[in-house]
């Protein structure tokens, strides 16, 4: 079944699939996750610092942004917008809406992460003449995303496949130009399962990382495991 | 120095605080003891302004202060003039043990780095940690961290210390070294308020010791008075059930 044709076409389309990979998903992913990071981290501290009104603000955003699909917010911010004057280019509506939506599950996982800070850490800021924010940014941020890294890494690997949702709203990452070879040669089982093994190769890359990055932050002086 | 009148706390229907005087003067070592429960641990709280009292005052340096108008600026003023060293240690987990000693002096203080660094070093050094500066909490074991919070204590040169319960998470064995180590501070002339069960440290360091129960001051006195010639019959009565532990 693997013919010489299939085996070419495969060699072909590698190259085809993998460049707006490189320019197109990994981008978007890149841009959207940072973003979601700084969103999550001021959601979370509100949150957690119990400010008024904000915080308020903060469990409605991420009710919203948690409760309905990636795919109807997608469209509700690219077709949906337009009807109200909002035109907006495919990939910055796209890196809106994985920003949002990625920041609303990530504050959730951060805000965890401060509240698993021992209290006493807070109370030893303050007795050794440190602000709230100064405690907050110089010893209990920096502890909160360290227990925060693995939940964090996994939604960024989640994340990377989400982005093939942007195809729906015409951005031609990976997913988009992989179907449009499919509807060129009529060969989906190929190519849907090379475009799944680029992802494969994108996930395992960030895993690597994601161990990488554990290890480093091990050198706390906390015992792996 | 530090003079607290009439504080209370409650905490909704429990009066852990029902009403309580204290008088510390530059140079005293107290201790302050009594059964769990009693309010000793919530007072000390109270004065570092960790708990919030519900009234009193404070005297400090003959400054007076109502315990439930201060305001965060005088809270924060108060405490470039102490330290506290907590049951637990609460050292900073993400931070060396001398990162841990300089935090205070650098980001609050607006110490120069290096001046704050000799400064971390000779603390670490004075409490026997000399080998031991880039070592993370984790690291250490419960009387070395106690002793580096003890480092981060007095390297701000506050004009009092307090500790809660300064050994009562540690091992027996460790429990030595964390008070020789409070001996020592108490020699030099550390003004010190120390919540303790340990009745050695009372009798033999502290000056002063205030016994409590049920957020009320039972007796209080010289040490040498109150061990040798307890007044109140409910001292009396603690002091023979601790008997063991002084011996």
């Amino acid at each position: 079944m693997f013919s010489g044709r299939l085996w070419e076409l495969f060699i072909d389309s590698f190259p085809k699939i993998l460049i707006p990979g490189l320019t197109v998903t990994i981008p978007l992913t890149v841009i959207s996750f940072t973003f979601a990071l700084i969103i999550a981290v001021i959601m979370a501290l509100v949150q957690f610092a119990n400010v008024k009104v904000l915080k308020q603000i903060a469990r409605f955003y991420i009710w919203i942004f948690r409760g309905t699909p990636l795919l109807v917010q997608l469209f509700v911010v690219f077709f949906g917008l337009s009807r109200v004057g909002i035109l907006l280019d495919p990939f910055p509506a796209a890196v809106i809406v994985f920003s949002l939506n990625e920041g609303a599950y990530c504050a959730e996982t951060i805000r965890a992460a401060l509240e698993s800070v021992p209290k006493g850490q807070l109370e030893a800021g303050q007795c050794v003449g440190l602000t709230y924010l100064q405690t907050i940014f110089r010893i209990v941020l920096p502890q909160a995303m360290r227990t925060a890294f693995p939940p964090l890494s996994n939604s960024l690997i989640s994340m990377v496949k989400d982005t093939s949702l942007a195809a729906n709203i015409t951005v031609t990452e990976m997913f988009m130009v992989t179907q449009r070879i499919v509807a060129r040669t009529y060969e989906p089982l190929l190519l849907y399962l090379e475009v799944g093994l680029i992802y494969l190769i994108f996930s395992t890359v960030l895993t690597w990382v994601q161990r990488f990055g554990e290890k480093k932050l091990a050198s706390y002086g906390h015992k792996e495991g | 120095m530090l003079q607290i009148l009439d504080i209370k706390k409650s905490f909704g229907d429990l009066h852990v605080l029902r009403g309580v005087d204290l008088d510390v003067e530059q140079g005293d070592v107290v201790a302050i003891i009594g059964p769990s429960g009693s309010g000793k641990t919530t007072l000390l709280r109270c004065i570092n302004f960790l708990e919030k009292a519900d009234s009193g005052t404070l005297i400090f340096d003959n400054e007076k202060f109502e315990f439930d108008k201060i305001t965060k600026k005088e809270i924060a003023r108060l405490r470039r003039k102490t330290a506290f060293v907590f049951q637990n240690y609460n050292l900073f987990l993400n931070k060396t043990a001398l990162q841990n000693v300089t935090e205070g002096l650098i980001v609050a203080r607006k110490m120069h780095k290096a001046e704050a660094i000799e400064i971390g070093k000779k603390a670490l050094d004075k409490v026997g940690l000399s080998d031991r500066y880039d070592y993370y909490p984790s690291q250490l074991s419960g009387g070395q961290q106690q002793r580096v919070a003890i480092a981060r204590a007095i390297a701000t040169n506050p004009e009092i210390i307090f500790f809660d319960e300064p050994t009562s998470a540690l091992d027996p064995e460790l429990t030595g070294e964390v008070l020789s180590v409070m001996r020592d501070l108490a020699n030099e002339g550390m003004t010190m308020l120390v919540v303790t069960h340990e009745m050695g440290f009372a009798r033999t360091v502290s000056n002063k010791v205030i016994f409590m129960e049920d957020g009320v001051i039972v007796e209080q006195g010289s040490s040498k008075e109150f061990f040798e010639n307890p007044k109140e019959e409910r001292t009396k009565a603690f002091l023979r059930t601790i008997q063991g532990d002084m011996d």
